[in-house]
């Protein structure tokens, strides 16, 4: 969703023609795309060819049939016009028939291209970093693999129809023509003069048009995504209407620009019909008077009127193709555009194997920013966590808890300094081994739609039923689960819909159960659930924190209490470290809030007396 | 099919008379373009027979102006059904997206962002490519045949008629074609919007992903609706394969027939050699609209499925609407008080034998009272408070504020009444103020509505906003990912106070915050929320140490109703709730 505030607008100076550089990088991605299919390409080549020969064939069979056939009729011989008639029918089932094979075989390898460069793109849009898709909306990634695939379908789809096909017929018809009237040809490669400068005309003009247009269509498409991902919101707040608004004008800049294409072709293609028929005038008067002083027999010249009118239809057919070709480039462009896109989170070159882990975490001097214009959110941090201890991380919102995580996960590398486990580098290994070893329970609880199983395969893929179902039941989910129309194999909907927050948590935390990682990271796993709730997944957590190293951040010093260590997190540094009982002694801030917590307590401590009188707890 | 091209005509009412005039000079172009093989047939004649240098000019002076009248109409038929139709594709886009933004939040949970995109995109764009060019050319190309077959005929009425013979395969073929072709046609735009939401997924979960390693298995579920998509494709590209082979060799058959059958005419004396030269001249021009007429077909059918998938979701029913009769609410006099009486819900998918979630909730928010609401994970607290603004509607029962039913009030009325903090955080990316501002009306001055950002902020103890790169106007990505899971949460609820609301519903809006901060907030928001009626979904004894009276939701019904301390004293459900994990144990066993 745009702001409200923002300027927007077809004509701003946004859409300059694609420099030379983005072409050749799109064009370069075209090549990949071909390139090794090159050999299928060429069969592909022949197959329009021959076909374009056989349906060529048809008007000098009908020429020769006229010439030929009718005197021979005269004289009783009806063997040239039947020869005539059999071989144009011949041609028309060749024709048909390869017709057939073309259009099978080109949309087979066209698919196969497109599912080739859908799955590269996601991958790599996979392996980007955090920090682009902070900056990328999730729409314009769905541009890319929606309208722009389209429009690059089509190019695939009748490229080398046209490519190929059309340019062929072109120059077979010139050649055809030349051979039976060299006049008449040169007559036509004059006229072959005005119609390429005005296609090239139209490629110039054309060109700037259909960036505007897959522009404005990601943006009516971002836009759209956003809203439609947020509609509680939008619908509590009433944004209905500013928002239609908002949907209303990018929709009228994408129409505009759609309707500045299609004038230009407007102008375009009949001014080229034009030339066409000018064209067979002029083959038809030139002709005309070769058939008068006797130069000429009158079946040529009718050939000759055929063909004219059969060189211009490919240029048509071209011109109408260089559209479908510029939005492909546009969108190719688009896709190389994000394809160029380098992750700075990267595969090591050589990357140490560490089949097993102990689970030493060590932050050597460790400093972070989040962009070189921002100040660092880690100052220079250093410590070292031994295998199997439990760590609580706590401070304020905004002091750097989550990136510290973030930082162990590797969703973004370290500004300074360098973070270890088990004494190697995590940026010397693969990512693949580190997330095998390292696993983070993240703050936003993201559910994919998919059964409540998927998702919480999402830990360990390879986990059967019974291991899912035993997970959810040590965090106490199963019952919640069970209770599910389809249990486990509910559908969740689109980003946990149909899931209450705490449910959603749950599921995530699951997660965690089934990826039974060396290194686990829990930030704020269990922050909307009940305190009984919390409760069972914190004895559920116990038990799977075992011999782990392990990581968890929370607010409720419930939570805390049971970890053998604090780092305490204000401003980006580590203000206190030790454990719970030496943090409270020495008076700091852990123990300020541990004093809070408890003062919290005491407002619902029972109240004894009562105490006896109630039973109906569960 | 019928159904959909009946709703066509309806979309299209409004512009079809330039519609009808694209049509006309489309059928005049092709008329024209017709004309020229008939001044060949003329002049072949006039060579044989009588030629002079000046039937050579003239045939050529003709054809060229033939050529150009024939350019101006083509020129013309966008000047007038272009424009007007791309309007109607705009026009048909923001319909769709104002209603399904007017739809029914249980409407989106079924759907789907990826589906509903596709529609707006994909099926909008063929329909207007429909408009403005098949329909025109469907038309126009069967104008061309009917006109040529007549020409044809006079040239002979035998090849004409052999000529025509094809016909009847050809509709057979056309039938048979389209049944299978929109089969496909579907399907594919169905994975579509399946690989949108896909792919939608893949980027705003990337951070469970990631931190995962599971791109891969979130590439082979990718995987599966590209491979979907791609195979169907294939099989529907063979259709029209199929389909395409005959419509080019069934009629450049026939003309090998025509040929042998003209020339024999020809021998016998029936016709002349000018009128075979033109036949076959109109044939060829003929033979293009024929299988123009098939591939125009092909994309008839996909027209039919785009309208049934755009008309899909534009005749679902709006169950939550504004009532016809609107209670005219007086906002200067709202207190914002809350009522619900016997409120009954079920989620219209819930399963038969389930319970309702809801099976009686009454409740009284008393003006200027803040309440809070707790009870277990999954107890329906947040669907509770999601009833009144009407995200979700009752199924029996009554809900009012200041005594008007909520189904009694204007959609956005009551929506100005109420402001949400949701639990999940939606923030949009816009600016921190644009955020902040979501809900204040937009005609107030530039600096009341800075002051009302900055107050509510600071009421939120969002303090940390001028901090940030750009101030307030710092471009918080999407879905606010660039700040910490407790700023976030800030902003979610500075945007419900700066609404300033009668009646302001928290859903667990402190979550994510720390003791200390969560401290500040409450007193601050005790200070502005002094005279604002709150209601409020806490989990943690801190949070609801704010309001002034608490109420536990169990099993579908409130339970108990009271302060703090008396539900301390009075409910053992409520003390198992709010004690600590430790504590607890004890209270369990
Ligand atoms: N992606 C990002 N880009 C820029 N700044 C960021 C980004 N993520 C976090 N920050 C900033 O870094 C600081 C630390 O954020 P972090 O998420 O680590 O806080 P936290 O301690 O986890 O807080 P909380 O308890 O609210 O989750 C904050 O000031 C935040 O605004
Ligand atoms: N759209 C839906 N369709 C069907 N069931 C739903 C839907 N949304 C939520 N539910 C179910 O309704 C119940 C109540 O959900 P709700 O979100 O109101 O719980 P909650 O009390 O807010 O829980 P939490 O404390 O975890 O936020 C849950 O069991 C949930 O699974
Ligand atoms: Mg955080
Ligand atoms: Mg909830």
């Amino acid at each position: 969703m745009s702001g409200p505030g923002r300027a927007r607008g077809a004509g701003s100076a946004h859409y300059q023609r694609m420099t030379k550089e983005e072409r050749r990088a799109s064009l370069r991605l075209l090549g990949s795309l071909l390139n090794p299919y090159t050999w299928q390409l060429i069969g592909l080549s022949i197959v329009v060819i021959v076909a374009q020969l056989a349906s060529l064939a048809g008007p000098a069979i009908i020429a020769w049939g006229i010439d030929n056939g009718l005197p021979a009729l005269a004289e009783g011989n009806a063997i040239p016009a039947i020869g005539a008639a059999a071989t144009h029918i011949l041609a028309a089932l060749v024709a048909g028939g390869l017709m057939y094979v073309f259009i099978r075989w080109n949309m087979t390898l066209g698919q196969t291209m497109l599912y080739s460069l859908r799955k590269r793109l996601f991958l790599h849009s996979q392996r980007l970093d955090m920090k682009f898709h902070e900056t990328y909306a999730s729409g314009r990634t769905v541009a890319r693999q929606t309208s722009d695939m389209d429009a690059l379908a089509q190019l695939l789809n009748s490229g080398l129809d046209i490519m190929v096909g059309s340019v062929l017929q072109m120059v077979f018809t010139m050649v055809l023509i030349v051979s039976m009237d060299a006049p008449s040809g040169l007559v036509m490669a004059g006229l072959l003069v005005p119609a390429t400068m005005l296609s090239v005309w139209f490629q110039k003009r054309s060109s700037v048009i259909y960036r505007q247009i897959q522009t404005n269509s990601a943006r009516l498409i971002s836009h759209f995504v956003e809203t439609v991902s947020g509609i509680r919101a939008v619908k509590t707040y009433r944004r209905q209407q500013a928002n239609g608004e908002i949907y209303a004008q990018l929709a009228e800049d994408h129409r505009q620009s759609a309707l500045r294409s299609i004038h230009l072709f407007g102008i375009y293609q009949p001014t080229l019909r034009w030339l066409s028929s000018i064209t067979i005038a002029a083959v038809l008067v030139v002709g005309g008077f070769r058939v008068l002083g006797g130069e000429l027999q009158v079946g040529v010249l009718v050939a000759l009127v055929l063909y004219a009118r059969r060189f211009f239809q490919p240029i048509d057919e071209i011109a109408n193709f260089y559209n479908t070709f510029q939005s492909a480039v546009a969108a190719l462009e688009k896709i190389s555009g994000l394809l160029a896109e380098r992750p700075t989170v990267t595969d090591p070159k050589d990357p140490v194997e560490l089949p097993e882990a102990r689970g030493e975490i060590v932050f050597d001097n460790v400093s972070f920013r989040y962009q070189d214009d921002l100040p660092l959110a880690l100052q220079p941090t250093s410590f070292r966590v031994p295998a199997g201890q439990t760590v609580a991380i706590v401070g304020s919102t905004g002091a750097g808890k989550s990136t510290i995580a973030k930082l162990m996960a590797r969703f973004y590398d370290v500004t300074e300094g360098s973070i270890t486990l088990d004494g190697v580098n995590i940026k010397d290994l693969d990512l693949e081994t580190l997330t095998n070893h390292i696993v983070m329970v993240t703050q936003e609880s993201y559910l994919f739609s998919g059964s409540v199983a998927d998702n919480m395969a999402i830990g360990n893929p390879q986990a059967t039923r019974e291991e899912i179902r035993a997970a959810a039941k040590i965090i106490g989910a199963d019952i919640f689960i069970d209770q599910l129309p389809e249990g486990f194999d509910t559908d969740v909907r689109a980003r946990g819909g149909r899931m209450s927050a705490g449910q959603r948590q749950m599921i995530s935390f699951g997660r965690a159960f089934l990826a039974d990682p060396t290194v686990l990271i829990l930030d704020e796993a269990t922050s909307s659930l009940d305190a009984p709730t919390e409760a069972i997944v914190q004895e559920g957590l116990e038990e799977l924190l075992g011999q782990r190293t392990s990581f968890i951040i929370a607010h409720r010093l419930s939570t805390v209490m049971i970890a053998d260590r604090v780092l305490v997190v204000e401003d980006g540094q580590i203000i206190e470290d030790g454990t719970p009982e030496e943090l409270i002694s020495t008076g700091g801030q852990f123990s300020q809030l541990h004093q809070a917590w408890q003062d919290s307590l005491s407002h619902s401590e029972l109240p004894a007396s009562k105490q006896d009188g109630e039973s109906d707890a569960r | 099919m019928i159904d959909a091209m009946g709703r066509l005509w309806r979309i299209i009412k409004p512009i079809r008379h330039r519609l009808f005039m694209g049509l006309m000079v489309t059928i005049a172009a092709s008329v024209v373009g017709l004309m020229i093989p008939q001044v060949l047939g003329v002049l072949v004649n006039n060579l044989e027979t009588s030629p002079t240098v000046a039937t050579v000019w003239f045939a050529g002076g003709v054809i060229v102006a033939l050529g150009l009248l024939e350019a101006v109409l083509m020129w013309l038929r966008r000047v007038f059904a272009v424009g007007p139709s791309t309007d109607i594709e705009r026009k048909m886009r923001v319909r769709f997206y104002t209603w399904i933004l007017d739809m029914p939040v249980a409407f989106h949970n079924d759907w789907g962002s990826g589906q509903l995109l596709s529609r707006a995109q994909q099926d909008v764009t063929q329909i207007r490519r429909w408009i403005a060019f098949g329909m025109i050319m469907m038309v126009s190309s069967a104008a061309t045949i009917v006109v040529g077959l007549y020409m044809m005929s006079r040239s002979s009425v035998l090849l004409a008629l052999i000529f025509m013979v094809i016909i009847f395969p050809i509709v057979v073929l056309t039938y048979r074609f389209q049944r299978d072709y929109s089969v496909f046609t579907r399907r594919s735009q169905d994975l579509n919007g399946e690989i949108s939401t896909t792919v939608e997924q893949s980027v705003q979960g990337i951070r469970v992903l990631k931190a995962f390693g599971r791109s891969k298995q979130a590439l082979a579920n990718f995987d599966d609706d590209a491979v979907a998509l791609r195979d169907n494709e294939i099989r529907k590209a063979t259709t029209l394969a199929r389909f395409d082979m005959f419509m080019l060799a069934l009629p450049e058959s026939m003309l090998g027939l025509s040929l042998l059958l003209g020339l024999l005419q020809v021998n016998s004396g029936a016709m002349n050699v000018g009128q075979l030269a033109s036949f076959f001249a109109t044939a060829t021009l003929v033979v293009g609209p024929t299988r123009m007429v098939g591939m125009l077909f092909g994309q008839a059918v996909q027209t039919t499925t785009a309208l049934e998938r755009y008309f899909e979701v534009m005749d679902a029913e709006n169950t939550i609407v504004s009532p016809t009769d609107p209670v005219t609410i007086d906002f200067d006099r709202a207190t914002g008080e809350l009522v619900m009486d016997e409120v009954r819900f079920r989620f219209h998918d819930a399963p038969e034998d389930a319970p309702d979630l809801f099976q009686g909730v009454n409740l009284h928010v008393r003006p200027g009272e803040t309440m809070a609401l707790v009870g277990v994970t999954g107890n329906g607290k947040s669907t509770l408070l999601q009833l009144v603004p009407r995200i979700f509607d009752i199924t029996g029962g009554c809900i009012t504020i200041d005594g008007v039913s909520v189904h009694d009030m204007d959609l956005d009325d009551l929506r100005r009444l109420t402001a949400f903090a949701f639990e999940d955080t939606t923030l949009f990316s816009f600016s921190v103020r644009d955020n902040v501002l979501l809900g204040v009306d937009p005609e107030l001055p530039e600096e009341v509505r800075d002051d009302i950002a900055w107050e509510a902020l600071h009421a939120a103890d969002a303090g940390f906003v001028a901090d940030l790169a750009d101030g307030i106007d710092t471009h918080i990505g999407e879905q606010g990912f660039s700040l910490s899971g407790g700023q976030r949460q800030r902003i979610a609820l500075a945007r419900a106070i700066a609404a300033r609301p009668a009646l302001l519903l928290l859903d667990d809006p402190l979550s994510a915050l720390d003791t200390k901060t969560e401290e500040r907030v409450i007193a601050q928001l005790r200070e502005v929320l002094d005279n604002t009626t709150t209601f409020i979904i806490a989990h943690r004894s801190s949070t609801v140490a704010l309001a002034d009276r608490v109420a536990l939701l169990d099993h579908g019904k409130i339970a108990a109703v009271g302060t703090h301390q008396e539900l301390l004293r009075t409910s053992s459900r409520y003390r198992y709730l709010m004690a600590s994990p430790n504590q607890d144990v004890e209270v369990q066993s």
